[in-house]
């Protein structure tokens, strides 16, 4: 009990408040008892129960969109799964003239140009955002932000065009000068093998990092300025550089945001069709480190081949479409466990 | 405490941190240090760490704050009081050249550091921070563990060996009264741990660095009187190690740790409306509650006024 609550019964010549109650106090409580409970029955409070409906059926319809678009998928790829059976995934061959659907070398496509993409744009999409909100004087700052929110809303068609048209006839030069200057190297060796494509691997990890970098670009900056002005002081105050100070309190305050950017960038990057179909060289059955190699992405064999293909075809498609999903679902997923573990061990349980 | 009792803190500021890295000032600094001894209680006049001739600060156009004079002594306690917006958390911010991360900032007069304007052309700000440093209004840990806290600052400033690195921390954990509450969970976040800790984990991590000088914006205004207590008896220790500067909205507290008072007023310009801080009057902590000099000292000191 505190004091002020104490105070009133300890009041030695205060009779307790029952003892004098009279029937007008009776009809006061009887009054506010009632003008408590019609709150119950009022328009603001019938609106306010409305609109907690409202958003509850919208958060539901989320979760049942999902829901249909997994039974869907998964009811209408089990032809072609039950025909191939595990072979489905862990085989490289696609030859449709003999019903025989094999998806891997379509899977690591998605995964090789999400990844060179990856590994082009963060880095570039990082220095930008750090610029930005650190580095750049206020009036470069608002042109840069417009630049790339403008970069952003190119669509991917045109990015994917001008991939085919400009850069993947002109840029063989220079993949043949990687080809000769790694040959015989260890990794690299692989990576930039030899008989180097204009439409290859590298060409559409090159398309998808232009397009996923305004991406990064955006959110990473909206997380970074989140950093309170207070940290930042705190480490400037102890002599830190300018540097020191983004090391020490801008990217620990936001680690979790950069990871939740970089994976929507690797999401967009896996989606990705029509850029990636222009680029990649469409070709069947390629698996192999070397980025320089034409090959094929899921996203991009599914438009290419779902026009003129028969059921089971079908079938196999709306599987690989299936794979997809759930690739794309482990690694949002993954990617949120990272950021919260990474968050508690630095936030700390209070 | 376990910290030693520097008389030339200056001299050997740079010794712990190998790659000190810009050490523009260090040379003219550790001249005029060495001979002066700290001074207690008004005996030997001990020697001037920071020396103010008619500082003023616009933000943008305006003048926050004009006219400030005045010599800041080494091991003492000096306290900037004044009613809100009369710019002594500007003043302040100015002897580390914190007023720098501010882009519209502009300062006048002169700032001497032991004779070195700090915004003349040859001073680096990274390297005074090092020397002199700040522990904020509010508690603003990094989102690190303890340990790290304490170790950014070193570290930035070129420490690399884990058992230098171990020393200093449990040095200025117990510089700031917090070693014997944290020892067992060094790694644990500085997050978990409450405001009052907070604040002396920043003190931790501020004299970390060694430095000479601890400026000390409103420190204890986010925490309760218990924390608060605890704050001020840390600062009478560690006022022999180093100079201390404090802003406080809080008399007492200027009046039971300081040495010495600054009190800032705001002054109105009639015709832009535009208020500009300026310092009233500066002496013995003292002398500025029983007798002060000027006018409006007295009406503030005794609440009549601000």
């Amino acid at each position: 009990m505190t004091p002020d609550q104490d105070s009133r019964s300890q009041e030695p010549g205060d009779p307790p408040p029952s003892a004098d109650r009279t029937s007008s106090a009776e009809q006061h409580d009887a009054a506010l008892v009632a003008s408590l409970r019609s709150g119950l029955h009022g328009g603001r409070e019938v609106a306010d129960r409305a609109f907690g409906a409202v958003s509850r059926l919208s958060g539901t319809m989320v979760l049942a969109v999902l829901a249909l678009i997994a039974v869907t998928m998964v009811g209408r790829s089990v032809d072609a799964i039950r025909w191939m059976g595990t072979d489905f995934w862990v085989w490289r061959r696609w030859a449709p003239p003999e019903q025989y659907y094999g998806i891997l070398s379509f899977v690591f496509g998605t995964l090789y140009t999400a990844v060179i993409a990856l590994l082009l744009a963060v880095p570039i999409s990082l220095g930008i955002a750090l610029f930005v909100t650190q580095i750049a004087p206020v009036w470069l700052r608002r042109v840069m932000v417009y630049v790339i929110d403008l970069l952003a809303v190119i669509p991917s068609v045109v990015v994917g065009l001008w991939g085919l048209l400009v850069l993947a006839p002109n840029i063989t030069g220079f993949y043949g000068w990687l080809s000769d200057t790694f040959d015989g190297w260890p990794v690299l060796g692989s990576i930039f093998g030899s008989n180097p494509q204009g439409r290859s691997f590298l060409t559409a990890g090159i398309v998808l990092a232009i397009m996923i970098t305004p991406i990064i670009v955006s959110l990473s900056r909206e997380v970074i300025e989140t950093t309170p002005q207070s940290e930042k002081e705190a480490a400037l105050a102890l002599g830190a550089t300018k540097w020191e100070m983004i090391r020490g309190s801008v990217i620990p305050h936001s680690k979790g945001g950069l990871v939740g950017a970089i994976m929507l960038g690797l999401g967009r990057a896996m989606g990705e069709t029509i850029a990636v179909a222009l680029t990649i060289g469409s070709a069947l059955g390629q698996i192999t480190l070397n980025a320089l190699a034409s090959g094929n992405s899921m996203p991009a064999v599914i438009t290419a081949e779902w026009g003129e293909a028969d059921a089971l075809k079908k079938s196999a498609l709306i599987g690989m479409a299936m794979t997809l999903f759930v690739i794309t679902i482990v690694v949002n997923t993954t990617a949120t466990a990272i950021v919260q573990r990474s968050q508690k061990r630095t936030r700390g349980a209070v | 405490m376990a910290i030693e009792h520097p008389t030339s803190q200056i001299g050997s500021l740079v010794s712990p941190f190998p790659h000190s890295k810009e050490d523009h000032v260090d040379a003219d600094i550790s001249v005029d240090v060495t001979s002066a001894p700290a001074s207690v209680d008004g005996q030997a006049p001990a020697a001037t760490v920071f020396e103010l001739q008619g500082l003023e600060v616009h933000y943008g156009p305006f003048r926050a704050v004009r006219d400030v004079d005045m010599h800041i002594r080494k091991n003492e306690i000096t306290a900037f009081i004044g009613p809100s917006g009369c710019g002594k958390t500007t003043v302040l911010r100015c002897l580390n050249r914190m007023n720098d991360v501010i882009p519209t900032a502009r300062v006048g007069g002169r700032v001497l550091y032991h004779g070195i304007d700090l915004y003349g052309p040859e001073v680096s700000a990274t390297e005074l921070r090092r020397r002199v440093g700040m522990v904020f209004q509010r508690p603003n840990p990094f989102p690190k563990s303890i340990y790290d806290n304490v170790a950014f600052g070193p570290k930035v400033n070129g420490v690399r060996s884990k058992s230098d690195l171990d020393d200093i921390v449990e040095k200025s954990l117990r510089g700031a009264a917090l070693w014997d509450e944290v020892k067992t969970r060094l790694k644990s976040s500085a997050l978990g741990m409450s405001g009052g800790q907070q604040q002396r984990l920043c003190i931790a991590r501020a004299i970390a660095v060694e430095p000479e000088v601890i400026l000390m914006d409103e420190p204890c205004s986010a925490l309760d009187p218990i924390a608060t207590a605890r704050i001020e008896d840390l600062m009478q220790e560690m006022k022999d190690t180093y100079t201390l500067i404090i802003v406080t909205h809080n008399m007492q507290q200027a009046a039971r740790v300081s040495d010495r008072t600054a009190f800032f007023t705001t002054e109105v310009n009639p015709e832009s409306d535009r208020r500009t801080g300026t310092l009233v009057e500066f002496a013995r902590t003292r002398k500025i509650f029983s007798n002060p000099a000027d006018e409006r000292t007295e009406q503030y000191v005794t609440g009549r006024f601000g």
